[in-house]
């Protein structure tokens, strides 16, 4: 490989980090608040897909795709709703209802998305912050989307607002300790149905961002599981909302290696290059996650660390 | 008297998945009537196509034999308490598997190439989850996630060999691997338009079955699956026994690759992925991971997803109507579990802050 054709990987898979990052890194955002609540909300695979088909039919039918946005936010809400409502009864284990949900969301977006798959909806606009470049490669590296944007930001005010909120407090220690937070007189179970359908929404724009913006139409293959690494992505942020960010962007360039490769003219093993972020999460979780302690940072009340 | 603790109740919790059924039946009658259509032609499309004729039935076993393996491929590791939902993953490896047996016995007897076939499909599928298992043992990893990250790579290596390495230069449109020759494909059981990989299924249900509840080895899981610290005490191998069933389960999915490779399709491609793997999760929290109870559950579920074709041509509703149905039905059922044991009273509220001191007023004597 000539150091240009390197160049030009490199240049793609930073570009296709960007891109690819921003749906990881709403369902990683939204994954760590359900969490730090003390709930795990297994189905966010499909309310992303749920959250993509409803906001292209919103911007379809509304010619906004910001209403779009706001559609998928609401869609996401909803499953969150019902997993929150539902995973407060007792004795109903809050995965396996997760996985439910992920086949009811899948299955209801396919329904009504059917009819979607065709027409072409108004997209997302880039901001272009590579216009000063000629290099075309790094143009289109630098056309950053705003809600990617609007997720990095989200990153540091979750962050603020965990140490320094009183909503944030409540939210911590409801999930690090059901006890406790009974005994201060915190509002457990509204406070995980909140952080449940928060998380839904986040998810829901993560999911138009698919839909919207990049790959930006919808069809039944628009997500590889993006909602399901969210759990994983989360246990490598170790529940830490600017973490996600970095976990986001790493998942994202590992996604990209396969179609920047591809760009060069290297198109064997493409799907091997399609596998990379599964296997990354797997290597990251074999290594990060111990037998014998419980994993660091982990909220108290998660039902994942058996 | 709320907090009365649970007591097992045999015939309600029977019932659960019945009732649980209905309700979902009626929630679904409410979607399809939003949606305009009239619920009870929708319904009865469903059974018609689903258990209507022969052709419905014939349709809904053709589906209910790999159905079968793979809700075993979850009902078996559940039995340790495991949770392991990647079997979409370990049907494709074991279609890759034994579509790549079938390339290396080519020219064989039928009986050698099947066998090798059954073989590799099953230790492709097995060694994938059974590495699930082993994550789990030996590094503490969630089994439900990474069994679920397995089967994504294992579904992009199923996709890199039949479009690369594996593949038939004759197959321009559909890339797939060299088919398998007419008369090495496996035939029907007799006097049923179905194949083979029906018995296989039953048979392999019956038998874990009977592994589970008669035999000391399946004492040994429940006492594993109900206490894993207790069973370490006791001196049993938990590791290996984990390990084990989650090997097991993987092998049952991947049978129903090589079924489908072996019977249905000829060769290994994109065909093979129809959400077998996914839907065998929905069949075993059905049958409550009872591998006997597998086997209605498949039908069920195999029935519906039959119907699909049919709804699709007399009441014009997309395909993935049958997938709303499975969905609703599988939130109901989770959700239902709230009621297991105490089945007359609401479900309860967690305990309030406080418990006010009022005393009950008197009844007149």
């Amino acid at each position: 490989m000539t150091i240009d054709a390197i160049t030009a990987v490199l240049l793609a898979m930073l570009g296709g980090a960007i891109r690819v990052s921003t749906p990881f890194l709403f369902v990683s955002l939204g994954e760590t608040i359900t969490e730090k609540a003390g709930r795990i909300n297994l189905g966010l695979e499909g309310t992303l897909v749920m959250g993509a088909m409803s906001a292209y039919a919103a911007s379809l039918h509304s010619g906004s795709p910001w209403l779009g946005v706001l559609a998928a936010a609401g869609a996401g809400a909803v499953f969150g709703l019902l997993h929150g409502l539902l995973a407060s009864l007792r004795r109903v284990n809050d995965i396996a209802l997760g996985i439910a949900l992920m086949l009811l969301g899948t299955g209801l977006a396919f329904y009504w998305g059917k009819a979607y798959i065709q027409p072409q909806a108004p997209t997302l606009s880039a901001f272009h912050l590579g216009a000063w470049s000629d290099s075309p490669a790094l143009r289109s590296a630098l056309d950053i989307n705003p809600l990617f944007i609007a997720g990095l930001l989200l990153a540091f005010a979750l962050h603020w607002a965990f140490a320094n909120t009183r909503i944030g407090l409540t939210l911590r220690l409801v999930g690090d300790s059901e006890a406790a937070a009974r005994a201060a007189g915190a509002a457990v179970i509204p406070t995980r149905i909140a952080a449940t359908v928060l998380g839904g929404a986040l998810a829901g724009v993560g999911g138009a961002f698919l839909s919207l913006f990049y790959p930006g139409s919808w069809n039944e293959g628009l997500s590889n599981g993006q909602g399901i690494m969210a759990v994983a992505l989360v246990i490598f942020a170790r529940w830490q909302p600017r973490r996600c960010v970095l976990a986001a962007l790493m998942f994202g360039a590992a996604g990209a290696i396969g179609p920047a490769l591809q760009s060069v003219g290297i198109s064997s093993g493409y799907y091997l290059f399609n596998a990379a972020p599964y296997a990354l999460t797997l290597l990251l979780m074999a290594l990060t996650c111990s037998r014998d302690t419980s994993l660091k940072g982990a909220p108290g009340e998660l039902s994942l660390n058996r | 008297m709320s907090a009365a603790p649970a007591r097992p109740r045999p015939l309600i919790d029977a019932l659960l998945p019945v009732a649980a059924l209905v309700i979902a039946l009626m929630l679904f009658s409410l979607f399809v009537a939003m949606e305009g259509q009239a619920p009870l032609e929708v319904l009865e499309t469903i059974f018609a196509g689903a258990f209507g004729d022969a052709f419905g039935w014939q349709n809904t076993l053709l589906r209910a034999a790999p159905l079968i393996l793979t809700g075993l491929a979850v009902a078996i590791p559940a039995r340790a308490g495991l949770v392991i939902i990647g079997g979409e993953g370990a049907l494709a490896f074991g279609a890759l598997g034994a579509a790549a047996a079938a390339l290396a016995l080519a020219g064989s007897p039928n009986p050698v190439i099947w066998l090798g076939m059954a073989l590799a499909g099953m230790l492709a599928g097995g060694l994938l989850i059974g590495f699930a298992g082993a994550l789990r043992q030996w590094r503490g990893v969630n089994e439900t996630i990474s069994s679920l990250l397995i089967s994504y790579i294992a579904v992009a290596l199923m996709n890199h060999f039949v479009e690369g390495p594996l593949r038939d230069p004759a197959s321009l449109n559909k890339p797939s691997t060299l088919p398998l020759a007419p008369e090495a494909m496996l035939g029907n059981l007799p006097g049923l338009d179905v194949h083979v990989g029906l018995a296989v299924g039953l048979v392999c249900a019956v038998l874990a079955w009977v592994f589970l509840r008669f035999t000391i080895w399946g004492f040994t899981v429940r006492v594993v699956g109900g206490n894993p610290r207790a069973a370490a005490m006791a001196g049993l191998a938990v590791t290996p026994w984990v390990i084990g069933l989650c090997a097991a389960g993987g092998a049952m999915a991947g049978l129903a690759g090589m079924l489908e490779v072996a019977a249905v399709h000829g060769s290994c491609n994109a065909s093979v992925l129809v959400g077998y793997g996914h839907a065998g999760i929905l069949i075993a929290f059905i049958a409550r991971q009872n591998p006997l109870a597998v086997i209605p559950a498949a039908i069920l579920i195999g029935g519906i997803g039959a119907a699909g074709s049919l709804l699709q041509r007399r009441l014009d509703m997309p395909d993935a109507t049958v997938l709303v149905l499975q969905g609703i039905l599988f939130v109901v059922l989770i959700a239902m579990e709230t009621l297991r044991g105490r089945a007359w009273r609401m479900p309860q509220l967690p305990a309030p802050r406080l418990a006010k001191a009022t005393p009950a007023p008197e009844e007149p004597a």
